[in-house]
């Protein structure tokens, strides 16, 4: 395959998500965009800059479990000056104050105490109608069922059985009574594209991803619950190689994701991203 | 451990030929014909499984007592396992040695048609299962009606289950034939019936020993032999407006280049409007450089040489070769909505970034997409397809279907949702001729710019007038089309036989808002200059403008100020005892809460002020999807 082919590849992704970005700016009053500060995340920043040449209009959203790395931390202040982030961030310090932790509770109350109920307040508080995420098809079966734009009832949920239909660039225009719509701009993006991508853009991302003492990170999440892959890719170009050839799944270092049978399914029902 | 994705691209080195574009590939076919087993046949085939995957999918077989079945491989949620109906576009990749595929596992199951909609509509190609043995069923000739609908042309044919036909070539003649000739009345052509048996992996990757007379590819040589399908060059630029931006010092005309191309320099038509412009630059970031080009599937961000009315909707072209416009098209469509499609109700019309209320004018025929008998009809139940004329209430820019096929489908949308959508076979000329009422986007149209009421309160002398007067003037030398309603003036023509009560007062500002409805009716941005001194009465002005934007000025100068300029004797009046209830000496004025506009005169210059206001039009104006520059 050339170079070339895999850049029009890449160009297609990339317009399409643009054209997505600019749909939702254009339907909603009111865009945010939850940022996890990973690779996906700073791809989608990325791409909307591109698609409102250059200046993010609306803010951006980190919702702080207080258990990221250190270094997520000091890349979040190094790229909201590099990218003009209007950023907001939120801390469930009453769940901090319950000492709702990953010492004393299970990955999946943690996860819903630290993220789903901050993020669900941040929404009521702010009353964004329409939320960009990184969601993409390829990373779990349950985001396969996704749409570029998926609406939410007040509540978060998602009712994937009754989806409206979408063809031909048209999308829900509007947000369901007091909830919101997701808004998935890297939807036919696969894990391959984001690096190539990263690769081709030079977009600055943490350097968790690469190995030092032959392991690295492939997803980020919170450090308790975030464990490293086996693999000796120290660059992008190592790591794009790397997914070629691999058949594990990327989301595999995610504890949240393993407790139950049906996990990733309950933690979406209720409004997990 | 259900988590591991199924749907993660992997397996063989990519070898030099690939074709790096995932082509999108559609599986429909009656229910139980073996779609979701040919599925999963296919991914184990072209190892596109993840590690351990198989062995899962037979453990949880064994563990609930079932015998293993590839269909398992593919219900990824628990839910579907127990319906054992798959309930919504899945997408799963797998990769061939020529390049990578997205199958989108469209359901068989009727009330789930919207989910192959939205599956078929983005796919290159369409893979249809006709079980051997059953033959051609209602949903096989359904599935083929809507995917000529949608527009897929590449077709494949799948005469599956052969192994419970003894593999016998007559049956797989027998369908070939009787199904051709379906497909020929919908205009359809397979290009390959493949016969094959998905369970035993018959004719899928591998060739099968049991089929020597078959002599054509298997479905994957079929699949590789496919062309993307979105090969629009030749055809007329079609830009559809998506957004105006105005976030720094640049004004940036946002939209997506949905057919032909683009370049700086380029000659513009807007429409509807009409109005034209060149292109002055492309706004790529990060730049410094951008392209000296925009294709088809490209985002452009244009800025534009000459400043001209833009909004959201219009559809840009070259001068020489234009969409149509008008009002009324005649049109085949699918519907999905739980309601049936009745006409003279309102829907929202949307064809690209336009989005206008349209009722069905007029239902043609229903068709029943099985046996294809078409009837009249009064309404037009779920999941049928029918040709009706549509009719917009204000002109829309399209083009025939078959002229150009992006800008000849439009979706249906009723409460925020899509519940069908249509490609337009021909333009109803007569709409063209004036016909019906002159609608105010048709007059803004003509303006080149849209109507607005601007309500001036404030105390006598307060400079509510000085103001709009200044106002007035700016917009009209930037040629805008803009009237001045006075309350004093008022006070001596319509009002003459108003006093000061506050009955007499709630009238007048009543008769105010009805003039300022009408100018505003006719295009003109309306500045009216009137105390109205009760918030109530002034609710009631803005309710009864409701249609039109508005944008409420409260001229904030304190009494003592308005006191002493005095400019018509009439605080003296008032402080003689000569004017009962003069506002301000002896009658309440109830400041705005919130005014769009606050100019506190003894802060602010009166060339501030009106800038104020003409920002406050720009913005308001502007946030209604339109644009333009005071």
């Amino acid at each position: 395959m050339s170079r070339n082919a895999q850049n029009d590849h890449l160009t297609r992704l990339e317009q399409t998500s643009i054209h997505v970005f600019r749909e939702a700016f254009a339907n909603f009053r009111s865009v945010c965009m939850p940022w996890s500060m990973g690779k996906d995340s700073n791809v989608l920043i990325w791409l909307a800059r591109k698609a409102f040449c250059g200046k993010i209009p609306f803010p951006l959203l980190h919702i702080d479990t207080t258990y990221e790395f250190p270094e997520m931390y000091e890349f979040r202040e190094k790229a909201k000056v590099i990218h003009g982030i209007d950023l907001i961030v939120r801390v469930n310090e009453d769940a901090i104050r319950r000492g709702i932790g990953y010492a004393t509770h299970d990955p999946v109350t943690v996860t819903h105490e630290l993220k789903t109920v901050p993020f669900k307040a941040a929404i009521d508080e702010f009353k964004w109608d329409a939320l960009v995420t990184g969601i993409r098809r390829d990373e779990d079966p349950t985001r396969a069922k996704e749409r570029w734009f998926s609406p939410r009832s007040a509540e978060g949920a998602w009712d994937y059985k009754d989806q409206p239909p979408e063809f031909w660039g048209q999308f829900a225009s509007s947000a369901p009574e007091g909830g919101h719509v997701r808004v998935q701009p890297l939807l036919e993006w696969t894990e391959l594209d984001i690096w190539e991508y990263i690769r081709r853009e030079n977009i600055p991302n943490p350097t968790l991803y690469f190995s030092r003492n032959g392991k690295r990170f492939r997803s980020l999440g919170c450090h308790p619950i975030t464990h490293p892959v086996d693999s000796p890719a120290s660059n992008i170009d190592e790591i794009i190689e790397e997914l070629k050839l691999t058949k594990t799944s990327e989301r595999a270092g995610r504890a949240q994701d393993h407790v139950g049978r049906n996990s990733m399914q309950e933690l979406r029902a209720k409004g997990f991203m | 451990m259900s988590t591991q994705s199924l749907s993660q691209p992997v397996s063989t080195p990519p070898t030099t030929a690939e074709d790096h574009r995932k082509m999108h590939v559609v599986v429909v076919g009656h229910v139980d014909h073996g779609k979701s087993t040919f599925v999963g046949r296919l991914l184990h085939d072209t190892d596109s499984l993840p590690n351990g995957k198989m062995e899962q999918v037979r453990k949880n077989c064994a563990i609930e007592g079932m015998e293993f079945e590839y269909a398992f491989l593919l219900d990824a949620l628990i839910e579907e396992q127990e319906q054992n109906i798959t309930i919504d576009t899945t997408r799963i990749f797998f990769r061939t040695k020529q390049r990578a595929y997205a199958i989108i596992d469209a359901p068989g199951h009727k009330e789930f048609l919207k989910n192959m909609v939205t599956g078929a509509a983005s796919a290159s190609a369409a893979l249809l299962l006709i079980d051997a043995k059953e033959g051609v069923m209602d949903q096989s000739r359904r599935h083929a009606f809507l995917l000529s609908l949608l527009g897929v042309k590449q077709l494949v044919v799948l005469v599956n289950k052969m192994d419970l036909v003894d593999h016998s070539e007559a049956t797989y003649q027998q369908i070939v034939k009787e199904y051709s000739e379906f497909l020929r009345t919908l205009g359809l052509k397979a290009v390959h019936f493949i016969p094959i048996a998905a369970k035993h992996g018959e004719n899928v990757v591998e060739r099968a020993a049991k089929m020597p007379w078959w002599k054509g590819p298997t479905v994957t040589e079929a699949l590789d032999a496919f062309s993307h399908e979105d090969d629009l060059t030749g055809l007329p630029l079609r830009l559809p407006v998506s957004d105006i931006y105005r976030f720094d010092h640049r004004r940036i005309i946002a939209g997506r280049v949905e057919a032909g191309a683009i370049r700086p320099g380029d000659e513009l038509i807007f429409q509807p409007g009409g109005r034209r412009s060149t292109v002055r630059t492309f706004e790529d970031w990060p730049g410094p450089e951008s392209r000296q080009v925009a294709g088809t599937g490209d985002s452009a961000s244009v800025t534009l040489s000459e400043q001209i009315f833009v909004e959201r909707g219009q559809v840009a072209s070259h001068p020489s070769d234009q969409p149509r416009v008008g009002r009324e098209f005649r049109a085949r469509i699918f519907w999905l909505g739980k309601e049936p499609l009745v006409p003279n109700k309102t829907y929202r019309l949307r064809l690209l970034t336009q989005n206008v209320d349209a009722v069905i004018a007029k239902i043609v025929k229903v068709t029943d997409a099985s046996t294809l008998e078409s009837k009249e009809a009064d309404s037009v139940p779920r999941d049928s397809i029918c040709e009706v004329i549509v009719r917009a209430t204000r002109n829309i820019a399209f083009d025939l279907h078959h002229e150009c096929p992006i800008t000849g489908r439009f979706a249906l949308e009723e409460g925020g949702r899509i519940h069908g959508g249509g490609i337009i076979l021909d333009a109803v000329t007569k709409s063209e001729a004036p016909s019906g009422k002159v609608t105010a986007s048709e007059r803004g149209a003509r303006a080149g710019h849209p109507p607005a009421v601007v309500w001036f309160t404030g105390l006598s002398g307060s400079g509510k007038s000085t103001i709009a007067e200044a106002v007035e003037r700016r917009l009209f030398d930037a040629g805008r089309n803009v009237i001045r309603v006075d309350g004093d003036d008022l006070r001596v023509s319509l009002n003459r036989d108003l006093g000061f009560s506050a009955a007499d007062r709630a009238e007048s500002v009543r008769r105010a808002s009805a003039v300022a409805g009408l100018f505003a009716g006719t295009g003109h941005i309306t500045l009216v200059t009137l105390i109205a001194p009760l918030a109530a009465d002034r609710a009631k002005a803005r309710a009864a403008l409701a249609n039109h934007t508005f944008i409420e000025v409260f001229v904030d100068a304190p009494l003592a100020v308005c006191e002493s300029r005095d400019v018509k004797g009439l605080y003296a009046k008032a402080r003689r005892g000569e004017i009962a209830e003069f506002t301000g000496i002896s009658s309440p004025y109830e400041a705005p809460e919130a005014p769009e506009v606050h100019i506190k005169t003894d802060q602010t210059s009166q060339e501030e002020a009106v800038d104020l206001v003409l920002g406050a039009i720009d913005k308001l104006i502007q946030g209604k999807g339109e644009d333009w520059e005071v």
